[in-house]
């Protein structure tokens, strides 16, 4: 919804709340439903009415816990038999600086502000322990912003007994925490309050009014940063930015001005601001954001461009490069469908408003932000947040490699005459093993993400996969697959169920990575669960197919595993069963499966 | 800015806040006349009110606001109209 896409008007949003919710939950059936505690150590009304919006704008069906007024501790710590029911899929902490509830004197001596340090950390940590106890889900925590007045003036950060340097300190300890555990995230209110004006954000009638801990107009940006977080955590983020190069990474229209004439670079003030733009884009790219070209321009031109001895990106830091003199839309759905994902993980960049509109218009699901002029792009697409990092995984740090190795393994594919010598001759190698603690995130995130290749669409969080791992009624299996032209990670995941009779096994998770699809490597999967049912006796597998939105790809896929259908729901979901034959030969013959 | 014109914008105000185009106030009206106006809507209520006519109602004048005429005499002195 146009309205909610950053940058957007708060004031809008805060009056017409009831209005675009009413309209939001139209499509609301189709989205991913939600369970989310709000544990709040001021007013938390305002913040779920507004936090609501941006997650069903961002995909997301939440229900909610709200704790009552400042009730957060107590509602973690103690027996709480309605949260308990409630078996939330996340829990969010809003505490603010308001919430510490002793600063040190000036009287003090570092031995007593360092112990009245431990004292205020320790009161989160027990209760983060707890919940991660109770609750096995994950955990967002506001880290605490800067008061808005000073003590101590400018040396209120240098001083021990000043209050910028006690909540810095008390921060940096959250920090550490969320450093040494998994599943819990910082939301940081302290960045937040200071990009919007920690004088208006802080403005004290809203404290004493109603007990807000932030004025009402900074609600929605906050809830959105929040918002950002949670849609992350569940496996919502953007993949891949998609480019225009004129006026967006470079000033000045390549075809007619030339290359050489191009404001970029340290020459002119524009041709820093782009130069910069192009460095903010470059760090994406490290981080595991896609990077594409799409512009209207003669390929040439748009290769000498990206060639400025002056700019920051090369033709080799993007993926695709379309510059030809196609509609944008089109260029944008073939973006998504050679990289094999989906329209709704692209984010759009273009200066030219018409193209946004065309682009959004027809390409359902892309998000083509209003970048503003060129010296507001990186803010408009920083708190855009469409990338917001929950861990940094080796995945992410290869993706690029990764997915511009797959284009170059299909450009090879056409060379061969028959695909199981081309299948061959990529020379792949499996590790197909239980889980592992090392790619325990890895492959929550899959369970989170995967939409297509995916039989059931069970979502987990990092805590219950390592419960299955854990657990000696089910057989886990994940799947990593390299070639010769990279690795690809962790790409297939397995969950199966023993059944009380120790003969059958339910498989409650089947998914894959669509960037392997066609590789044989889902055989090679039924190869290594096969082994593990021999293993313990089990004979029988029964697998589930669930229909969404999104999986009609692998709607016969039990049938080419050879198993048997045995019943269809009027919903089209569908139920099948393999007898593992005594002859039972390995399926897989081109991938080299390490133990 | 005459009385009407404010009673006007307070209505669409009201509207769009409420989510009920069939509201319309007056001198009189408090939150027991509005099914939906507690005490936590009242803040969102006044943050929208402040901002259609560009004014902030200081702790005092919220406190102390019985009725929509009180709020209308309000924004008539601050907007020196």
């Amino acid at each position: 919804m146009k309205e909610l896409e950053y940058p957007f008007d708060s004031e809008y949003i805060l009056k017409k709340s009831k209005k675009l919710k009413r309209e939001l939950m139209e499509g609301a059936d189709r989205l991913l439903p939600k369970k989310i505690a709000v544990l709040g150590g001021s007013t938390t009304h305002d913040i779920i009415r507004i936090l609501e919006l941006f997650l069903l704008h961002q995909g997301i069906c939440p229900s909610f816990y709200e704790s009552e007024y400042a009730q957060y501790w107590q509602d973690a710590m103690f027996e709480n038999p309605a949260l308990e029911r409630f078996a939330p899929d996340l829990i969010y902490i809003h505490t603010s600086n308001r919430n510490i509830t002793a600063y040190p004197a000036v009287s003090d001596g570092e031995a007593a502000v360092d112990a009245l340090l431990d004292e205020q950390y320790e009161h989160f940590r027990v209760m983060w322990e707890k919940l991660e106890q109770t609750y096995h889900c994950p955990v967002i925590q506001n880290n605490f912003e800067y008061p808005f007045y000073r003590i101590l003036g400018n040396q209120e950060a240098v001083f021990r007994q000043g209050r910028i340097g006690f909540i810095n300190r008390l921060n940096e300890k959250f920090y550490q925490y969320a450093r040494t555990h998994g599943n819990f995230y910082i939301h940081d209110i302290n960045y937040i309050s200071a990009a919007y004006g920690l004088d208006r954000w802080a403005d004290p009638f809203y404290w004493h009014m109603y007990k807000y801990a932030m004025c009402m107009q900074a609600i929605p940006e906050f809830a959105y940063n929040l918002s950002n977080i949670i849609k992350a955590v569940f496996g919502k983020n953007k993949k891949a930015l998609v480019l225009d190069l004129d006026n967006t990474l470079w000033g000045g229209v390549v075809g007619d001005d030339g290359p050489e004439n191009l404001e970029i670079g340290q020459e002119t003030s524009m041709g820093q601001v782009y130069a910069e733009f192009q460095s903010y884009l470059k760090a994406q790219k490290d981080i595991g954001v896609m990077l594409n070209v799409n512009s209207k321009n003669d390929y040439e031109n748009a290769v000498a461009g990206l060639n400025h001895p002056e700019g920051v990106l090369r033709p080799e830091d993007f993926i695709l490069i379309k510059a030809n003199w196609e509609p944008k839309s089109r260029n944008t759905e073939e973006i998504a469908a050679e990289m094999n994902i989906l329209p709704d993980s692209l984010v759009f960049v273009d200066d030219n408003p018409a193209e946004r509109e065309i682009v959004s218009a027809q390409v359902p699901g892309v998000t083509a932000p209003d970048i503003g002029t060129p010296e507001q792009y990186i803010r408009v697409l920083d708190h855009g947040g469409y990338f917001e990092v929950v861990g940094l995984s080796e995945d992410d740090k290869k993706r690029s490699e990764m997915y511009r190795a797959n284009i170059e393994r299909k450009r090879q594919q056409q060379r061969f005459g028959d695909y199981r010598e081309y299948l061959l001759s990529l020379e792949m190698t499996a590790q197909i093993a239980p889980f592992a603690p090392v790619y325990m995130a890895r492959i929550a995130q899959l369970t989170n993400k995967s939409n297509q290749f995916n039989l059931t669409t069970r979502r987990y969080t990092q805590s219950e996969i390592e419960g299955f791992a854990a657990d000696d009624g089910y057989i886990t299996r994940y799947g990593k697959l390299t070639d010769k032209f990279g690795d690809n990670g962790v790409v297939s995941v397995v969950i199966g169920r023993k059944d009380a009779d120790g003969r059958t096994l339910h498989l409650e998770l089947w998914l894959m990575s669509c960037r392997v699809l066609k590789r044989d490597m889902e055989y090679a999967m039924l190869d290594s669960i096969v082994q593990a049912c021999r293993g313990c006796g089990i004979g029988t597998i029964m697998g589930y197919y669930y229909p969404t939105a999104k999986n009609g790809m692998v709607r016969e896929f039990y049938a080419d595993m050879g198993f048997t259908r045995l019943e269809e729901g009027e919903d089209g979901s569908t139920v099948w069963r393999f007898d593992i034959p005594q002859d039972y030969e390995n399926r897989n013959t081109v991938i080299r499966v390490a133990p | 800015m005459s009385r009407d014109e404010v009673y006007e914008r307070l209505n669409e105000v009201f509207r769009d806040v409420f989510d009920d185009e069939s509201i319309t106030v007056n001198d009189a009206t408090t939150s027991d006349d509005i099914e939906d106006w507690d005490s936590l809507e009242h803040i969102n209520l006044i943050a929208a009110v402040e901002q259609e006519f560009g004014i902030k109602f200081n702790m005092g004048q919220v406190v102390t606001m019985k009725n929509v005429g009180e709020m209308a005499d309000i924004i008539l002195a601050q907007t020196g109209a």
